[in-house]
């Protein structure tokens, strides 16, 4: 979540309230949001953690403004020059500005993470709460799908359906959103298995309302927090996935500047330009640990079953 | 328990089934030709081309051959490597098999015989400068990409230092890095975890009857609050077994550590997918026995569980 959208939510939140007032249920649902809101300021290293993600996502967005050189222009002759004023990081094993590249990877690590997380989502969502919804059989089948995802080590995975599928940005994406996605669906059936015993859907049906109806009006909204949380702690995690593979050759390709390929440039390099492996990895470690960060805030707001002590 | 450990087994079972079935169609998909592998450069006579297919078996249909890897794979026989030819894959599978169970045992035993004593005492000493630094090392360790710190231990250590040797394996000095590697994650989150169980149990009441009872502050932590904190880690060591196997991966690939891992990897680049699939069979068999075993261990360990 970015500086950015949070205030568009912000105003989103607010527009919303008006519309809930003038139907007559405004004030619940706007103070439900501040008082989430209110709990996770108090979390302050959340905060600083979603300054600097909003502001990473303003360089993931426009990348070339912040790029002080070419991200891919080559200068042999400088190959592997230790860190100066013209370049604060330096430049790579074939003279490329290691800041550039640092920043243009930005971007990418940015859209794997959000479109693997979606994925993901897409498809734990649904698994989570037809199996928890239905139960039987349909449980039964899913539940088995399920362990078998949980079975592999994730990187085993990933990598075998890589090397077959072809390595690129759109196979990084799908392989991470096709892998990840179990966890949530263990956590949304679990929900899901509690909440179709209150009293609201047992209403929801006497009314008349279809499962489908049920699942997405009354079911749905009530597991949301939980989801929330691992969502936003989950991304943190798929950074690291991405670099991996990445990392291995088995992610994003070159010439596009990834993280973990700017690692991997570093470790053949690493007797003689050691500081190329250096700053990847801290951009790494700090993207993920804001996430994680984040997604502490959000589990004191949003979960409060789940708050740590 | 019986009941629930032969269910949890089946269960195990149908997984792997299904994890062989999945595996060997992906293999069937992968790219590359396994004569073209095979042969490589050699110019070779159609004739010579089906003595191959028929040897291989590679001219019947696809679930002909997967029964017939099946039933090889279940009697010990993973096929013959594509690549070194005529090497049977459950030799290379064994030989690499055992450096990397050492390293992983190694790197869990460092993981817990650190992780558990440090956050057991900073839940004991909670809001204390020593539980403020366990909760900031808890939330930095998980964030650190292993493959970033072995980099940097190795610009450190061999580079500037010269103090270890990068590479492969040979005396102790070889196994630091790599072991320090696969710790350093695991510290983190068993940190992270064995302060929280022993929170949510230092003010159970049975620890105040204890404690009320006249038994020493030792007593207490050992006999009352340690025993049930450390349930909920000995189920997380199960499923940290899946976890630590991707940081195998990454880790002997980047130590040039000649173990399961690495052998996955060069077997991905190379094409000879006969190892690749023992490989990912094997890994997942592993994950499965460690969750079975985690689960009998806890009936051993909690007498609750067994009473159900």
């Amino acid at each position: 979540m970015s500086g950015q959208s949070q205030n568009i939510a912000d105003q989103g939140a607010d527009i919303q309230a008006r519309e809930n007032m003038l139907a007559g249920e405004g004030h619940a649902r706007r103070t439900e949001f501040s008082r989430s809101w209110g709990r996770f300021k108090r979390f302050k290293p959340g905060v600083v953690a979603l300054i600097f993600i909003g502001l990473l996502s303003i360089v993931a967005i426009i990348p070339g403004v912040f790029e002080p050189y070419s991200y891919s222009e080559t200068n042999l002759r400088e190959r592997g020059e230790s860190p100066t004023w013209e370049h604060p990081f330096g430049r790579d094993d074939i003279g490329r500005d290691v800041l550039s590249r640092l920043i243009r990877g930005t971007r990418v690590a940015f859209i794997v993470a959000l479109s693997a997380m979606t994925i993901s989502l897409a498809i734990g969502l649904t698994v989570g709460a037809l199996s928890g919804y239905f139960g039987g059989w349909v449980d039964a089948t899913l539940s088995r799908l399920v362990d078998t995802i949980m079975a592999f080590p994730l990187l085993v995975l990933m990598i075998t359906l890589a090397a077959v599928i072809g390595p690129s940005l759109q196979t990084t994406v799908v392989v991470i959103g096709l892998t990840v996605w179990s966890q949530y669906a263990r956590v949304v059936r679990a929900d899901v298995l509690s909440v179709r015993e209150r009293e609201f859907v047992f209403a929801a049906r006497a009314i008349g309302a279809n499962d489908g109806r049920i699942i997405v009006r009354h079911v749905m909204p009530n597991v949301l927090g939980p989801i929330i949380v691992l969502a936003s702690l989950a991304v943190g995690g798929i950074i690291i996935l991405e670099a991996a593979l990445s990392f291995l050759g088995l992610g994003i390709q070159r010439p596009t500047p990834s993280w973990g390929g700017m690692l991997a440039d570093g470790r053949a390099h690493i007797r003689n330009y050691p500081h190329i492996a250096i700053v990847p990895g801290i951009m790494i470690f700090l993207t993920v640990l804001a996430f994680n960060l984040i997604g502490d805030g959000l589990r004191d707001a949003l979960d409060p079953r789940q708050r740590e002590s | 328990m019986v009941a629930f450990l032969i269910q949890r087994l089946l269960q195990g079972i149908v997984v792997l089934f299904i994890v062989t079935f999945f595996t060997f169609g992906l293999m069937q998909l992968a790219p590359g030709d396994p004569i073209d592998i095979m042969v490589g450069e050699a110019i070779i006579t159609d004739e010579q081309i089906e003595l191959i297919q028929d040897k291989w078996g590679l001219n019947r249909p696809w679930y002909e051959q997967y029964f017939t890897w099946l039933s090889n794979f279940v009697q010990g026989d993973f096929g013959q490597s594509v690549v070194r030819t005529g090497v049977p894959v459950s030799d290379m599978v064994i030989e690499a098999m055992g450096p990397t169970l050492k390293l992983n045992a190694l790197a869990i035993t460092f993981a817990l015989v650190l992780a558990i004593p440090a956050g057991i005492m900073a839940a004991v000493k909670q809001y204390s400068v020593f539980d403020s630094g366990i909760m900031v090392w808890a939330s930095a360790g998980v964030a650190l990409p292993n493959f970033w710190i072995a980099l940097m231990l190795i610009v450190l250590f061999t580079g500037q230092l010269g103090w270890l040797p990068s590479s492969t394996t040979g005396t102790w000095k070889h196994w630091v890095m790599p072991v320090a590697v696969l710790a350093i994650n695991e510290t983190a989150i068993l940190a992270r975890l064995s302060r929280g169980s022993t929170l949510e149990v230092i003010n159970q009441e049975y620890v105040t009857t204890a404690r009320a009872k006249g038994l020493s502050e030792r007593l207490v932590m050992v006999r009352h609050v340690v025993r049930n904190a450390l349930l909920p880690i000995v189920t997380v060591l199960g499923l940290r077994v899946a976890f630590l196997l991707s940081g195998t991966i990454v880790v002997e690939t980047i130590f040039a550590f000649p173990g399961i891992g690495r052998l996955f990897i060069t077997s991905v680049d190379r094409l000879d997918y006969q190892v690749v699939q023992a490989i990912t069979v094997m890994f997942v068999l592993f994950v499965i026995v460690a969750n079975i075993a985690t689960d009998l261990l806890y009936g051993i360990i909690d007498p609750r569980i067994r009473v159900k």
